[in-house]
């Protein structure tokens, strides 16, 4: 007869990536377990490292500007964003009403296909596919929005220092209207297969919980921090650009769980539609840049039949502009969470030193406290539901 | 909002910490703290505990280089207060190979930003959980955001287009 002291249960050390379907990425992780039982998660990260901060320093400012693209690349716009923001807080000026209003806009759809792609990744490594296809037909859309704007899809270096870089097409507003239409209908149909599927809400419900005390101390921000029940949203609390002049909720969730923050996602997915429809309506005419030759380039046709154009243009492409000495910390609400650039100017054409604080290197640091005592299918969905893009964790 | 010097972001640091203040500037409604290194760890405790501050949430910590000014090295913190909402940059300086006391015991999500301007400078925390490399291998040769350190890398097998090392 054995008892049970006798059957015992070896620890073994299982490494879970680089190379998995469900880690989003490059993520690698140490799992510590006792049969299916978690002890100890280890993230290890760094695989997709390629120093942008050191590339920044020995770009001009405006150069920069294409690489924060590759930083969350699911959703660029945001990125740009968080750094254009900041060299204008560095250089002291403000972008136009209409610019402004632009810049929202596309914030708040990159925000749509941040979370598309997550709950879409997100269903699949569950094992429902149909979301997946799903999200993407609907992230197609938002994408060809982004062509019509600047002719990119994913990497749209479309903010520039003083502005944006196009003005909007004169079809735009009407596909655009089309789309925040038609989205919230879609995101019922995702609903439908998700919210109340006994197998959704078993793999998500009460599972990765996280305190809303740990949370705070842990430096988590975004969907992950409000699904413990704080509400901070940079958007409401230190509003940038002209988010104070619409009308918008936050969504909290309050067990700090998976399925909280499925259902936040889903919310804001709702909000940021709901902010687009607003910004449309009230988008004033103007011109899309400041009036600043020092920062901003003339227009593209101008270039081709003005000499002094021409000059200008090359002048300031090739040489830059100066930004006064001192440090600046600016920081956006992004899909992940808060996505701040620290920048250090020495006075000179290229900044001394440019931090970036990216939401998802910080949100990784919550997957042990989050995956002890848990299964090993529980990290999946634990990994998904923080949503980690590697590009921006690992810079 | 315009920050003032009456401010509460700078007059209860100053009132309770006056010795250990170096230099307090304020740029673009940020306002900056440069402290002395020894008192880094009760001047963050107070931030934390104090009902009118409550800097709760470590935002980012961040190295920076002045390579080849001495002190060389400067830990910058950025705080920030959920319940208050207000930021602060609290900065110390340090010297090559000199340790700095680390925040994770008020923070815990220090860890992981302590570990990048570890890895990125070569920056020492004092009482760190688990001072190691997080995105550059274990073996790794130099702190890649150091001045000094070139843009390309140092030439190795893997590397061809690298600097020679000892061409420095």
């Amino acid at each position: 007869m054995a008892n049970n002291e006798e059957i015992l249960t070896k620890e073994i050390t299982l490494n879970m990536g680089p190379q998995h379907p469900s880690t989003h990425g490059v993520l690698h992780m140490f799992l510590d377990m006792k049969g299916e039982k978690i002890i100890k998660a280890t993230p290890d990260i760094g695989y997709l490292h390629r120093g942008t901060e050191k590339i920044a320093e020995n770009l001009l400012y405006h150069q920069f500007v294409p690489y924060t693209d590759r930083l969350e690349y699911w959703s660029a716009m945001g990125n740009n964003l968080a750094y254009v923001l900041a060299v204008e807080k560095l250089l002291g000026i403000e972008v136009t009403e209409r610019a402004k209003y632009i810049r929202v806009l596309v914030a708040e759809l990159s925000r749509i296909t941040g979370h598309l792609t997550c709950i879409g990744a997100w269903a699949l490594d569950l094992g429902a596919m149909t979301v997946l296809l799903y999200a993407f037909r609907e992230r197609e859309m938002v994408l060809d929005l982004f062509e019509m704007i600047c002719g990119a899809r994913v990497t749209h270096n479309y903010l520039r220092i003083g502005g944006v870089r196009y003005d909007l097409q004169p079809l735009f507003k009407e596909k655009c209207l089309e789309f925040v239409d038609l989205f919230p209908k879609k995101l019922d149909e995702y609903e439908q297969l998700l919210t109340g599927n006994r197998i959704w809400l078993k793999r998500n419900k009460g599972v990765g919980v996280i305190s809303a005390e740990d949370a705070i101390s842990l430096g988590l921000s975004g969907p992950i921090l409000r699904s413990t029940g704080v509400k901070w949203d940079i958007r409401k609390d230190e509003p940038y650009l002209i988010y104070d002049r619409l009308d918008f909720d936050i969504p909290v969730g309050e067990n700090g769980d998976c399925f909280d923050r499925y259902v936040l996602r889903m919310e804001e997915m709702r909000q940021a539609a709901r902010i687009i429809k607003q910004a449309l309506e009230q988008l004033p005419d103007g011109k899309p840049c400041i009036d600043m030759p020092e920062v901003v380039p003339p227009p593209r046709k101008n270039i081709e039949t003005n000499m002094e154009s021409l000059i200008h243009h090359f002048k300031l492409v090739s040489h830059g502009f100066k930004a006064p000495k001192g440090e600046v910390y600016a920081s956006i609400e992004a899909p992940k969470g808060e996505l701040g650039f620290y920048i250090v100017s020495d006075g000179s054409e290229r900044p001394f030193r440019v931090k970036i604080k990216a939401p998802s290197f910080v949100n990784l640091q919550a997957i042990d406290p989050m995956c002890k005592d848990a299964y090993l299918a529980d990290v999946v969905a634990v990994v998904s539901s923080l949503d980690p893009v590697f590009g921006e964790a690992d810079k | 909002m315009t920050i003032g010097p009456d401010s509460i972001l700078i007059k209860n640091i100053k009132e309770k910490f006056g010795q250990s203040i170096l230099d307090t500037s304020i740029f673009r409604d940020e306002v900056t703290h440069l402290i002395r290194k020894e008192s880094l760890l009760e001047v963050c405790k107070f931030l934390k505990d104090n009902s009118e501050l409550q800097f709760n949430f470590l935002s980012d910590i961040a190295g920076i280089d002045y390579f080849p000014q001495n002190p060389r090295f400067e830990v910058v913190y950025h705080l920030y207060s959920i319940s208050r909402k207000h930021r602060v940059r609290l900065k110390i300086k340090t010297e090559d190979g000199e340790a700095v006391p680390s925040v994770t015991t008020v923070w815990s999500g220090a860890d992981w930003a302590e570990r990048e301007a570890y890895d990125m400078f070569g920056i020492i925390f004092e009482g760190h959980p688990n001072l190691k490399r997080i995105y550059m291998p274990d073996a790794w040769d130099g702190f890649p955001l150091r001045k000094d350190y070139p843009l390309k890398g140092y030439k190795d097998r893997y590397n061809p287009f690298g600097e020679e090392k000892d061409k420095r």
